[in-house]
């Protein structure tokens, strides 16, 4: 199967022999319900076993995977009257980013958030969701214009990283990834991050210095991605899976140290096997966060966010 | 040697200090007597460079320097009060290998961690400075570099001194993951605090500059500069080259390339350093008061 990860494997295997037995059955006119149901059985057990033990490094494939779905899908599924709005208003439109205001169960929000191409075509044209500045800049005025109508601003993370290109570091990729996390800050509206496959370093915190910040159950968020992590530290890019382990990347690991506040479950299997169910589930989140956050003043909302990330970190003194 | 310079010298309030830096040993130089420009090949004296500020005196090379000689070039007789000393790392992660690395660059570098932070005067201003050390982690930004950076902050917020930052950095400490992540945000957002109560941020980049240090704190300055040749970005040239499958030219993310592309606001040599930082705090000066911007 195109679409299955490696830990998949058994469970398909599995599925090929008890289709092979039913065929079998029907063609020799035997009945074999009795060990198909055995084996139906065994197949469920199986498939509890693998999805609910899914290590780090499986994740991180699950994150990646290419029929994960992605902002524009989520947008589709959750929101209603989306407009898209585009450009920076100083050098061009980003498509790595995408952004614009849509209504959440009624309720005027910004929406912003890093986008995937679903095909080569479109990977090309969106630089497979890593912005330059252009994009992080257009996500800035947009929320700035959320700030200015009072809108709440929602922002969905799925990168691999800021795009590591010439003309992007010309045109300022640091400056414009260092502005948007003061300003982000400074801002006075309710603002909800969702890391819903990838956050990968700094082009993912862009767009994530928010009052809340969530995880869909199977995305990773990490400093530097697996691979490139691999190869610094063992100068072996191939030895990702075991940088994933170490780096502590998973949902349930930054909920631990308290950089994340709430885990969006997902269907068995991961996102991409039930997009109206996943979407469902983080529109159910969406709302608890925001009703709880409207609840809050101007002020308080900044206060709120600032201490939030005032308190990371660890050390001794 | 500026001192001269300035003759309406500020009253310096000290503050309760962990340590004053007198006090601290004073470093040996273990190159040796003779030192060889990393760039031209000059071999020189290092009396004599050290007399040149570490840089050469043919090709005019800046040669890193570490936190304790930047701070005893750029502030009044080098003198020092020194912020939370004591701090250290934490290994949140359990990392393989983490504790082992920190003891090893505390041994070779004899600092506690890649950030000094603390004030002193510069030309009889009072400043807070933060001085990154490129000798302890390559300067990579964890747990400890992000909470002292963020206090020295608070602290320019809440005693109204400028806040000058020397970079340079290698990057995130990935030891530290996601929680050296996150400190691009704790301080990014204090700054943003700083600049909503009008306090100047004056950032100076010293070679290398590069991560998530340059994504955060660098690129916030009001004012930026840089020293001649200092190598500053987002990424590095390497990944750089390896996307878009072209070899970058020689003067790719130098100072003098981001000067052109209007990334920072001036490049700055060393011998003129305390005197360009004294000469711009003064300019936010009014009768001898440096001025909060409402
Ligand atoms: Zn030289």
């Amino acid at each position: 199967m195109q679409n299955e990860l490696p830990y998949e494997q058994p469970l398909s295997e599995l599925r090929q022999k008890i289709d092979e037995l039913k065929r079998f059955g029907s063609e020799k006119g035997i009945d074999f319900s009795e060990e198909i149901a055995r084996l139906e059985e065994r197949y469920k057990k199986l498939e509890q076993e693998i999805y609910t033990n899914i290590s780090p490094s499986q994740k991180m494939h699950l994150a990646r995977h290419h029929q994960r779905p992605t902002t524009l899908d989520f947008i589709s599924h959750i929101f209603t009257d989306f407009v898209e709005l585009h450009g920076d208003r100083l050098f061009g439109d980003d498509l790595a980013i995408v952004g614009g205001i849509a209504r959440l169960n009624g309720v005027p929000v910004t929406v912003i958030g890093h986008q995937r191409g679903k095909d080569t075509k479109d990977n090309i044209a969106r630089f497979f969701g890593s912005p330059h500045p252009e994009g992080f800049r257009k996500a800035l005025r947009l929320m700035y214009q959320a700030d200015k109508f009072n809108r709440p601003i929602i922002t969905l993370i799925d990168t691999k990283g800021a795009y590591p290109g010439n003309t992007a570091e010309q045109r300022g990729q640091a400056e414009a990834i260092a502005r948007n996390l003061r300003d982000m800050a400074m801002l006075k509206v309710p603002i909800i991050c969702v890391v819903i496959g990838e956050g990968g370093s700094g082009g993912a915190l862009a767009l994530g210095v928010g009052n809340r910040v969530l995880m869909l159950e199977n995305a990773i968020y990490s400093v530097i991605s697996p691979n490139g992590a691999a190869s610094i530290l063992w100068k072996d890019a191939s030895k990702a899976d075991q940088a994933a382990e170490a780096m502590k990347i998973t949902a349930k690991d930054l909920l631990e140290m308290s950089v994340i506040e709430d885990i969006i479950p997902e269907p068995q299997g991961g996102a991409h096997k039930d997009v109206e169910a996943t979407s469902l589930l983080l529109k159910e989140a969406l709302t608890k966060h925001l009703n709880e956050l409207l609840k809050m003043t101007p002020d308080e909302l900044r206060e709120d966010r600032y201490n939030k990330f005032r308190q990371i970190g660890q050390f001794q003194e | 040697m500026f001192k001269d310079l300035f003759q309406k010298k500020k009253k310096y309030a000290t503050v309760p200090s962990v340590r004053d830096n007198h006090n601290r040993p004073k470093r040996e130089i273990p190159e040796g007597i003779m030192n060889k420009c990393p760039k031209c090949g000059n071999i020189q004296y290092f009396k004599e460079l050290e007399k040149n500020l570490k840089v050469c005196s043919e090709c005019d090379h800046h040669m890193r320097l570490n936190a304790f000689e930047r701070i005893s070039m750029t502030l009044d007789d080098g003198r020092f009060f020194e912020y939370d000393s004591e701090m250290t790392s934490a290994d949140p992660l359990n990392f393989p290998g983490y504790v082992e690395k920190l003891k090893q660059q505390h041994e070779k570098s004899g600092l506690h961690e890649a950030v000094i932070t603390g004030e002193g005067t510069i030309g009889g201003f009072p400043v807070v400075m933060a001085v990154m050390s490129a000798d302890f982690f390559t300067g990579s930004m964890g747990s400890v570099v992000g909470e002292k950076v963020t206090r020295a902050i608070e602290m320019a917020i809440q005693k109204q001194y400028p806040l000058i930052i020397f970079s340079t950095s290698g990057g995130a400490r990935m030891q530290e993951s996601i929680l050296s992540l996150m400190q691009m945000a704790k301080t990014s957002a204090a700054l943003g605090k700083l600049h909503e109560s009008g306090g100047l941020y004056i950032s100076v980049i010293t070679d290398p500059t590069f991560g998530g240090i340059t994504a955060s704190f660098t690129m916030l300055g009001d004012i930026i500069l840089a020293e001649p040749g200092a190598v500053v970005g987002f990424a590095g040239r390497r990944v750089i080259e390896q996307t878009i499958r072209q070899k970058l030219p020689d003067e790719f993310q130098t100072a003098e390339f981001n000067l052109k592309h209007g990334q920072i606001d001036m490049v700055v040599h060393r011998k003129d350093m305390k005197q360009t930082l004294a000469k711009l705090i003064d300019l936010h000066t009014v009768k001898g008061e440096v001025t909060h911007a409402e």
